[in-house]
């Protein structure tokens, strides 16, 4: 690891975080979905540094183009220009319990990868020329995809299906104008 | 472990939890939403950083699988949104309490 890369991957995992607090902490849902695309892209530095060059390239083409237009989309859809946005909780406290557990959460994630071994150094580090080759390479996966997971691909397809006629029948208006749920 | 893979779990429990938060804490199903979609994103880090870690390409596979369930997910979901924002203007997931409409 050079010490450029470790800089840029720092800077991604601070943009990382500040893209999740954000989208956690706005107001606007408008601005959760852009705290949620800068998370993003983030990740995908991070996917790229993590040598997976096609999963960066598809982190910002199907999370970051697709599924956020389709989110902003329905968002600009049904919020009226002028209108106020609150936080509103439904419980008392709330907030004060939600960084509790977020703390918890976290000390646990800590804890568990802390006594898993995480940060103990590598037993036999690999050599830099064959990671290169067999992980960051399209070819490699494509292969495995179309040979060994070709029963997974395939799932995916047939969900894929199931999920577009799911959502045009749900959000098809119905006949007679009175909104959705066909004859109910 | 390697440094970049040990850290990028660290981020993937940190970014999964922020998630959780935002489903537990928000009433706006969209915002809800997103924190669905953040924590599949720490999950693919996860599948990735190992990947990594171990050399093998397993790991890119079941994140090319998971953005595929996502998107589906996503696409089924908002449609379910868009449903109810039809029926009554502003959307409260609390007062979303009626199943048949």
């Amino acid at each position: 690891m050079s010490v450029i890369e470790l800089i840029v991957f720092w800077a991604a995992v601070a943009l990382a975080l500040i893209g999740a607090v954000g989208m956690v902490s706005a107001r606007n849902p408008v601005h959760s979905a852009l705290f949620l695309i800068l998370n993003f892209f983030a990740l995908a530095v991070i996917y790229l540094l993590l040598s997976a060059p096609v999963i960066a390239a598809l982190e910002i083409l199907v999370y970051a183009g697709a599924i956020m237009v389709l989110f902003v989309f329905v968002i600009f859809f049904f919020v009226s220009p002028g209108q106020r946005f609150t936080l509103s909780y439904s419980l008392p406290l709330q907030n004060t319990l939600a960084g509790l557990l977020v703390m918890v959460l976290i000390a646990i994630i800590l804890a568990g990868l802390f006594f898993g071994g995480v940060f103990s150094p590598a037993e036999h580090p690999q050599s830099a020329a064959v990671m290169e080759t067999t992980l960051t390479s399209p070819q490699e996966l494509g292969r495995a995809l179309f040979s060994r997971y070709l029963l997974p691909f395939e799932l995916t397809s047939l969900l894929l299906l199931a999920a577009m006629l799911g959502a045009v029948v749900l959000a098809r208006r119905s006949g007679n104008g009175n909104g959705p749920g066909g004859g109910a | 472990m390697e440094q970049i893979v040990a850290y990028s779990l660290v981020l993937s429990g940190m970014l999964f939890t922020f998630g959780v938060l935002a489903v537990l804490v928000r009433r706006n199903p969209l915002v809800m939403f997103m924190g669905i979609e953040l924590m599949l994103n720490a999950a693919n880090l996860a599948f990735v950083a190992f990947s990594r870690h171990l050399n093998q390409l397993d790991g890119q596979v079941v994140a090319l699988v998971v953005m595929a369930v996502a998107a589906a997910e996503v696409a089924v979901g908002l449609a379910i949104i868009v449903a109810v924002y039809r029926r009554r203007r502003d959307v409260d997931v609390d007062e979303v309490n009626r199943l048949r409409g």
